[in-house]
């Protein structure tokens, strides 16, 4: 399936909505392969979805998601030294990829990182000499021969066990996780700080990257984000609160503070305002695939950069421009510090980010075309094909268009994913989620 | 979207003149409406679970922005001037941002109103007194005062804004012929003047025909908009032990306090750590 066919059937709902009732989703992810979907919610519970298989004669269940595991990774703890609470919230989950026949993902909340392990149990020992079959206690006098327990099969089951946590090593809220294609290492990223981890060892992590001023008082600038290279193993980005994008190479030094590579855009004077700033502030950044390019995603629009272009982006795609008459009243609402993310598709011809009112927007890179999209559930029947929505600037309303006035702030599109193959894309709407699958012919 | 403007008379090419007054009226009225709402932001910060570090930085980015645009244009002098009445000595020029985390206790204290700038970041020990005699900063390093800082509140740990000082970017051309103190303080830089624009929120609320030049001021302002006063008194009726009270009591050795505003500030601090040591 190209590009092209995103936009000539859209995308039909599959599999509906499926519900995580209690809290806001906070983070979604494919893994690898795409079989498995998990969601993070403010609440701490992580909920993983699983592919159905195809079958020969339900074919047209292919690729409905159903819960397949949920679990409660983190819990609200209570900082004793600060008097502050730490969130359970889930920032981000990124799976490992998969080496046996277990799954495992990291989740992270602002202090604490864990590697879950998510194992199927489809048989359980029977036949015990000591216990019976309910887990009482036998009398031994009764014992008159041994018996060697049997795995008889039963119901499947699906447990979630934390293997490790990584805890201790951020005195500022985690922002970001990443794993590198080594597969033995991570990072783990606060406003100030990277730490790099080996996903064995807990009690230690090396900082690679520290940008806390010796004064606090000359702190103008945070880290936002920060991603391995998806194929070169000593090579991560990160960007900042400033607009600027740092690529690293661990190989030159233990403290990567100096970069290799130093990616920003040089400010328009002609569009200056006293939000410049804010609006440049990096939410978050995607390598593609390839390895070549690196998206970012700030306040108003999303940029592809090619990663031996330092002084300028190589395109740049108008998310929802026509807020930008409306910073003052964003920023009173805090609209305008919402840290919205960017995502590729398998192929890194189709980047997708979120906006408000439940809009989604899409951009064909070849192309240059883009459609907005809703995730909303008057417009998300099952099998029904998302209509494209349009935000009208001023002077006379279309049918069917909404006005810049008309859109509802308090619902945004943050966090989304794509399948690593197929066009299937993931979208959280507040504590909904949302599945579309590009039509098959 | 922004406070009551000014209304612009449009009269034919002649009026030009007055239309560029009404449109820079209108852009300052604007801009100070911005500096107040991002003022706000950061001093909720305070009464916030753990305030976003990254949040805050843009705020006070944003605020030093403005200060800067407003010291090169000349109109921070409006500023300064309007605090200079007959009965504020200069060592009540500068005002405590502790106005919004003030205890009623200390309030009743009086003294006239303390001096301080805006604080450090999260978990920053390092702090700076100003006092306007000495218009030099005390940094309070690690030693028993922090570790009480450390252990005392959340109020003190959270992210608190503390705007750099303003380098080099202040031409005294444009400070227009005003007394050495002005000028002295613009070039302390932002610190203070930080302070002064904390001032104009603790001005705000004094009590009505306290000061007419400053209502003056404000009186074309909208407060209703962002509901000032709501906020800081809801703010006001659950007062804690902030940090500007230990301010307090840690200035009182190098600041013109009296002394029986720090004795009062030690007593807070030791019901506080009562509470917290459980005894």
């Amino acid at each position: 399936i190209n590009a092209f066919s995103i936009f000539k059937n859209i995308f039909s709902v599959i599999a509906s909505l499926c519900f995580v009732p209690a809290d806001i989703i906070s983070t979604v992810e494919f893994n690898p392969s795409g079989e498995l979907l998990a969601t993070g919610d403010k609440g701490g519970r992580v909920v993983v979805f699983q592919r159905e298989q195809e079958t020969k004669s339900q074919p047209q269940r292919r690729g409905e998601y159903n819960v397949y595991s949920t679990f409660q990774s983190h819990e609200p703890e209570f900082d004793y030294l600060k008097s502050l609470e730490i969130e359970e919230k889930i920032n981000k989950i990124r799976w490992l990829p998969q080496q046996n026949a277990a799954y495992f993902l990291l989740s992270t909340n602002d202090k604490t990182v864990k590697l879950w392990k998510i194992s199927e149990r489809d048989r359980r020992p029977e036949g015990y000499n000591l216990k019976d079959e309910d887990g009482r206690i036998r009398d031994p006098s009764t014992i008159t021969s041994l018996r060697v327990p049997v795995l008889q099969p039963t119901d499947l089951m699906v447990e979630a066990t934390a293997r490790r946590v990584y805890s201790n090593a951020h005195t500022y809220h985690i922002n970001s996780i990443s794993v590198n294609s080594d597969l033995q290492t991570y990072i783990s990223t606060d406003d100030l700080r990277v730490n790099l981890w080996n996903l064995e060892i807990t009690d230690q992590s090396f900082n690679i990257v520290d940008i806390k001023p010796s004064n606090m008082e000359d702190l103008t600038e945070v880290i936002t984000a920060a991603e391995f290279h998806p194929q070169q193993c000593n090579t991560f980005a990160y960007s900042s609160s400033r607009g600027s994008i740092r690529l690293c190479d661990m190989r030159k030094q233990a403290l990567c503070d100096t970069h290799c590579k130093f990616f920003e855009e040089p400010e328009d004077p002609s569009t200056r305002s006293f939000f410049s700033e804010i609006i440049s502030s990096i939410s978050d950044i995607k390598f593609s695939h390839s390895g070549r390019f690196l998206m970012t995603r700030d306040y108003l629009t999303v940029k592809v950069w090619d990663l031996n272009m330092e002084n300028k982006p190589l395109e740049t795609y108008q998310v929802h421009d026509y807020l930008r008459g409306k910073l003052c009243s964003l920023y009173e609402n805090d609209c305008i510090f919402d840290k919205f993310e960017c995502v590729w598709n398998g192929s890194d011809s189709v980047i997708m980010t979120g906006s408000y009112n439940n809009f989604f927007r899409m951009f064909d890179r070849n192309t240059k075309r883009d459609v907005t999209l809703e995730a909303s559930r008057e417009n998300s029947k099952p099998r029904a094909i998302l209509k494209p929505r349009k935000v009208c600037m001023g002077g006379k309303r279309r049918k069917d268009e909404v006005t810049v006035d008309s859109l509802d702030f308090s619902k945004k599109i943050l966090h989304s994913t794509w399948h690593p193959q197929d066009n299937i894309i993931a979208v959280a709407a507040s504590n909904n989620l949302y599945i579309f699958q590009d039509k098959v012919a | 979207m922004y406070s009551k403007g000014t209304k612009r008379k449009f009269s034919g090419s002649a009026d030009t003149a007055t239309d560029d007054k009404a449109m820079a009226a209108s852009y300052s009225l604007q801009r100070q409406s911005l500096l107040d709402m991002s003022l706000i932001k950061l001093q909720l910060c305070h009464m916030l679970v753990e305030p976003n570090l990254c949040r805050s930085v843009l705020i006070a980015n944003t605020v030093r922005q403005i200060q800067e645009e407003m010291t090169h244009d000349g109109s921070w002098q409006v500023v300064t001037e309007a605090f200079s009445s007959p009965s504020h000595g200069p060592s009540d020029r500068l005002v405590a941002t502790e106005v919004l985390c003030r205890s009623p206790v200390l309030e009743q204290q009086g003294g006239g109103p303390k001096l301080y700038s805006v604080m450090g970041y999260n978990g920053c020990r390092e702090e700076e007194v100003v006092t306007d005699k000495a218009l030099c900063s005390v940094a309070v390093g690690d030693g028993a005062p922090a570790l009480l800082l450390g252990t005392i509140g959340h109020c003190w740990d959270r992210a608190e804004l503390r705007v750099a000082e303003v380098e080099a970017g202040v031409s005294e051309d444009s400070l227009s012929g005003s007394g050495d103190e002005e000028e002295t303080r613009c070039r302390e830089g932002t610190k203070l003047a930080t302070g002064q624009v904390f001032g104009m929120f603790e001005i705000k609320n004094s009590p009505p025909g306290s000061d007419p030049a400053l209502e003056e001021l404000f009186s074309d302002v909208d407060a209703s908009y962002y509901d000032l006063d709501t906020m800081l008194t809801g703010i006001q009726s659950t007062p804690k032990m902030g940090p500007y009270d230990l301010l307090d009591s840690l200035a009182s050795s190098h600041g013109p306090t009296s002394n029986s505003t720090c004795r009062a500030d030690l007593n807070e601090l030791d019901h506080i750590m009562e509470i917290i040591v459980g005894s």
